[in-house]
This record gives C-alpha cells, sequence and structure tokens, in this order.
C-alpha cells in the first residue's frame, strides 16, 4: 500500500479514534511522524492565550468582552486585547491596570498570586516616577510622529528632569 | 581586544560547565538558572521602538561598568555581530535563539570561563544566567543571586510588592527565576521509559525542554528539567522543588542502564560500537546523526564498553560539530554539503584511531 500523501510504501497504518468519526491513515514514515508530531503539538499543554481565552468565555457575553479587549493601558498604550493574543505585557504598570484580569489566569499558571522570595533591597520606592517617564516617553514618541515639535520638546525637558532627580535621589 | 578575536577564542576552547566533572556528571550535564529582570522606567522590550532599546542598552551596559561584574567579561552588541557568530552563541549556549535573532540595539555579557551570561533585551530588559558542570543547582544559585545584587545595586527593577519582579510574560513574574538541569538520559529513551517519566514531571508542574530550551527539540537524547512555577514560591522553594526530583531521574537512568547491559548486553554494545564506527569513520554526517550516534557513545563510554575516550572529549564533540561552531573552527562560512564534510572530518581527527580509514588532502 502506498503512502496517502506521497509514492512512498506506506508503513504506518494509524486508526485516529479521538474524532467523531473513526479515521484510518497509511502513511509513509516521513508523513507518519509529521502527523504524529502536529497531534502533540495539538496536545501540547494549552498557550497562555488560550488559557486566557478561555478563561474569558466564562461569565462574561460577547460584548462585555469586546469592551474589555479595549481597555488600554494609560502607561504604555497596549490594549487588553493586545496582551492577550501575544501573551506578553507592554509594561509595568499593566499588572497593576489588568490586576483583575490577571488574578485566574494567575493562579491557573503558577497556584498562588502573592510573591514569596527575593525582594530588591533598593527598593523601587518612587516607582511611580519611573511609571510616569514610561507614559511621558510614549507622548513624546507620539509627538513626534505628529510633528508637533513644541510638545514634544517640553515632553523631553520633563523626561531629563525626572532622569535628573532620580539621579540625584530626590 | 577586538569582539572577533574574543569570540574566535571562545571557539577555540570548551565552557567550564562541559567539563563533564561535577558531582552526577555522567547523566547530568549541567545546572543552570536564568533571572529575569526589568528596568522600571521603561516599557517591556516588545513595546519598545529602536530609541528605546538602544536607550535600555546604554542604561544597562553603564550600569554593569560601574559594578564589579564586567570585570574581565567580554560584552558583545549582539546586534553587530554576523549571522555565524549570532548562531555560534546560541550552540554555545551563552545567548538564546530569542536574543540573537531579536531586532535593534541588544547585548550579551559572557564569562570568558561561561560559567555566567548577561543578556540585555531579550524578552525582559535583562536575563543573567548562571552555569555549572553537573548537579550543582545550591551554588548556581548562590553565584547567580551574587551577580543579580550587584547589578541591583545600579539599576532600579521593575518589582511590585505582591507580585515580586515584574516580567514581560506572567509565566515568569515574581522571582522571574528559571532552574534548569540538563540531563543526558539515553537509556530511558531506549527502554521507551522517557514519555512515562515526562508525563509525571508535567503533574508536578516541571517543564521539560529540549537542547537549546523552549520550543526546541530532543536531540541526543539531552533534556531539560525545570520549573514551571515562579510566582508564590520563595528562590529555595523552587530550587528545592527541582533539586528533589533530579536524583529519582539519575536513578531511573541508571536502572534503565543496568538493565539493558544485563538484559541486552551484546545489543547494546553492537549498538555503542556502530556508532564508534561510523562517527569515526565518516566521510559526511549531518548534525542530526552525529547528535543520534554522540549519545549512543557517551552513554558506551559512562558504561566502560568504549575504551580510551573521555567524557570532557565527547562533551565537546557534541558542541564543535554544530553548524556555526565548525565554520567558525575552519574560519570560512560552509553551505550544508560542505559542513556535513567538515564535520565528518572534525569526527574522523578527534576519534580516529589510525586503522580508521582518513583521507590525506
Amino acid at each position: 500500500m502506498k503512502c496517502q500523501h506521497c509514492e512512498k510504501p506506506a508503513t504506518f497504518h494509524i486508526t485516529e479514534l479521538t474524532g467523531p468519526d473513526v479515521v484510518e491513515l497509511h502513511l509513509c514514515e516521513d508523513h507518519a511522524s509529521q502527523y504524529l508530531d502536529a497531534g502533540e503539538e495539538k496536545k501540547a499543554s494549552p498557550t497562555l492565550a488560550g488559557v486566557l481565552a478561555q478563561q474569558l468565555k466564562v461569565g462574561q457575553t460577547a460584548e462585555e468582552l469586546a469592551k474589555l479587549d479595549q481597555r488600554t493601558c494609560p502607561v504604555c498604550g497596549i490594549t487588553f486585547y493586545e496582551f492577550r493574543s501575544a501573551g506578553r505585557f507592554g509594561c509595568p504598570h499593566d499588572y497593576v491596570c489588568f490586576e483583575n484580569e490577571l488574578e485566574p489566569l494567575l493562579l491557573n499558571i503558577h497556584g498562588k498570586t502573592r510573591h514569596l522570595g527575593k525582594r530588591p533591597r533598593r527598593h523601587a520606592g518612587h516607582s511611580q516616577r519611573q511609571t510616569e517617564l514610561i507614559r511621558i516617553r510614549r507622548e513624546m514618541k507620539e509627538a513626534v510622529e505628529k510633528e508637533d515639535y513644541e510638545l514634544a520638546g517640553k515632553l523631553r525637558d520633563d523626561i531629563q528632569r525626572i532622569e535628573r532627580e532620580m539621579q540625584r535621589g530626590i | 581586544m577586538d569582539t572577533n578575536i574574543q569570540i574566535d577564542q571562545l571557539a577555540a576552547h570548551v565552557g567550564e560547565w562541559l567539563r563533564g566533572s561535577g558531582p552526577e556528571s555522567d547523566i547530568v550535564i549541567s545546572s543552570r538558572i536564568r533571572l529575569a529582570r526589568n528596568l522600571a522606567e521603561f516599557p517591556f522590550v516588545r513595546r519598545c521602538n529602536d530609541v528605546d532599546r538602544a536607550a535600555i542598552e546604554k542604561q544597562v551596559h553603564s550600569a554593569l561598568l560601574r559594578t564589579n561584574v564586567l570585570r574581565d567579561l567580554l560584552y558583545v552588541h549582539v546586534d553587530k555581530l554576523g549571522d555565524v557568530d549570532r548562531q555560534f552563541l546560541v550552540e554555545r549556549q551563552l545567548i538564546s535563539r530569542e536574543l540573537s535573532e531579536g531586532k535593534g540595539a541588544r547585548s550579551a555579557a559572557i564569562d570568558p570561563g561561561e560559567k555566567f551570561s548577561i543578556m540585555v533585551n531579550e524578552e525582559d530588559h535583562l536575563r543573567l544566567q548562571a552555569v555549572n558542570s553537573g548537579l550543582d543547582i545550591e551554588r548556581t544559585w548562590q553565584q547567580i543571586n551574587a551577580i543579580d545584587d550587584e547589578i541591583e545595586s545600579q539599576l532600579t527593577y521593575a518589582y511590585h510588592e505582591r507580585l515580586g519582579y515584574l516580567t514581560a510574560c506572567p509565566t515568569n513574574v515574581g522571582t522571574g527565576m528559571r532552574v534548569s538541569v540538563m540531563l543526558h538520559l539515553p537509556a530511558l529513551v531506549l527502554t521507551r521509559q522517557i514519555e512515562k517519566v515526562f508525563r509525571s514531571l508535567q503533574k508536578i508542574s516541571l517543564a521539560v525542554r529540549g537542547l537549546y530550551g523552549e520550543g526546541s527539540q530532543a536531540m541526543g537524547d539531552f533534556y531539560q528539567i525545570s520549573n514551571q512555577i515562579t510566582l508564590g514560591r520563595s528562590e529555595e522553594e523552587l530550587l528545592q522543588e527541582v533539586g528533589e526530583v533530579i536524583p529519582v531521574l539519575i536513578g531511573y537512568e541508571r536502572r534503565a542502564r543496568e538493565y539493558l547491559v544485563s538484559q541486552s548486553h551484546k545489543d547494546l554494545h553492537d549498538k555503542v560500537s556502530r556508532a564508534f564506527g561510523i562517527l569515526s569513520t565518516a566521510q559526511t554526517i549531518s548534525s542530526e546523526e552525529t547528535l543520534h550516534l554522540l549519545s549512543s557513545l557517551r552513554m558506551g563510554v559512562n558504561l566502560g564498553l568504549i575504551s580510551d575516550l573521555e567524557i570532557p572529549t565527547l562533551n565537546k564533540l557534541f558542541i564543535h560539530t554544530q553548524p556555526a561552531h565548525l565554520q567558525k573552527l575552519r574560519g570560512i562560512e560552509l553551505d550544508t554539503a560542505d559542513r556535513n564534510i567538515e564535520r565528518a572530518l572534525y569526527l574522523r581527527r578527534h576519534l580516529g584511531r589510525g586503522d580508521a580509514p582518513t583521507e590525506k588532502n
């Protein structure tokens, strides 16, 4: 018997019972390993985006979900939808901004939601100022894109002032 | 010193972690710990434009220069390296594929002994890693923890009272720590028990990955076991969780080896001898076949089936026969067909015993 996908002899005869119908496959070694590898990927641990999508379906209407997806971090400008699709945050402030949505996700991944362990010795006491820097830097980029150089210049001065203050430990 | 010359020097040697002398080093290749850290004042790397990336790189570099960490370290601007050099550093496990293939300003600080390295602008602003030969988790943690303390004295990390160190991906938040132990498990593969082992590891929240970490296939029967959880457990607890399971796996692998020796000694000896035969005489050989055969050979040496061959030599062959290494050692770029010839030549030189037919050219 020939492989279903090429001219090589079929050396693997697979009976797939997982779907609604019984499917018989006759494959050569290469196509069998391709097929089996693809199956493994599907079975692999759920992706972050998958876990999120699963959680969001529970108890939320499509309308609520669409609204949530549009929520935007005021600091870095990432939308919840962007986070949900990529599984990566835009800036540290997202952890605060999307705190409620994140809680079940963290539970799912880590089983806990409270950090135990090392803390930086010089803790970011003025972390608000760092967050402010992320926001102003973004606003400056946007101003440059809009060719509003007056605003961009003002924002650049703000950035430099904050950086200087941080350096002097104010 | 010129970066290229320094990379060439790295290519000529092998890292400390491959010397094969640490505890349980017949089965445990290395113990590795990485910490993910981010600066509080920039977006995460994916959200950064070129200007941000350059600013982060500059800020981290100058902070590192104010510490003792960079003393003797090779500082490499990865974005300015050629393809072969970047690939070489990946094969050497000094940088990740993600850093190699990333965009914008990004760099790596590398200890010439290859016991630790720092990546700047990978998925997180900073990724620190320390690695030791054999099963040596506790010492590895002490080393990386000290380096983290020193760097932190110069930079303000993104940290949240309740959530710990903040990372681009919520799977790393909290400690930002990944402990991974690389094991060579050929007997568990041969006796088809490896799948069972993996399933039980997944149940206790440990991840199994291939030779090159996330998303990589298991090659040459090498597997990395690491913690999946990073939040809600202290570093010590995480070290312990990984540390506890490794001796169990070592025990399984040893038992599987004993079983193979007692039940199918001839077959095993045959397999190992054939591996040696091919590796020491082939005229052209792929990277995949080489890894596969070296794996058999490595087990054979550990079981005393092959004499006059040392584990550090084999460890070196695993690394030096990879594509970018061959090109670095030869000093020219080679296509796949030429690499296969070069690889066979390299193997014959290191394994050939005079009786092997070696072409003179």
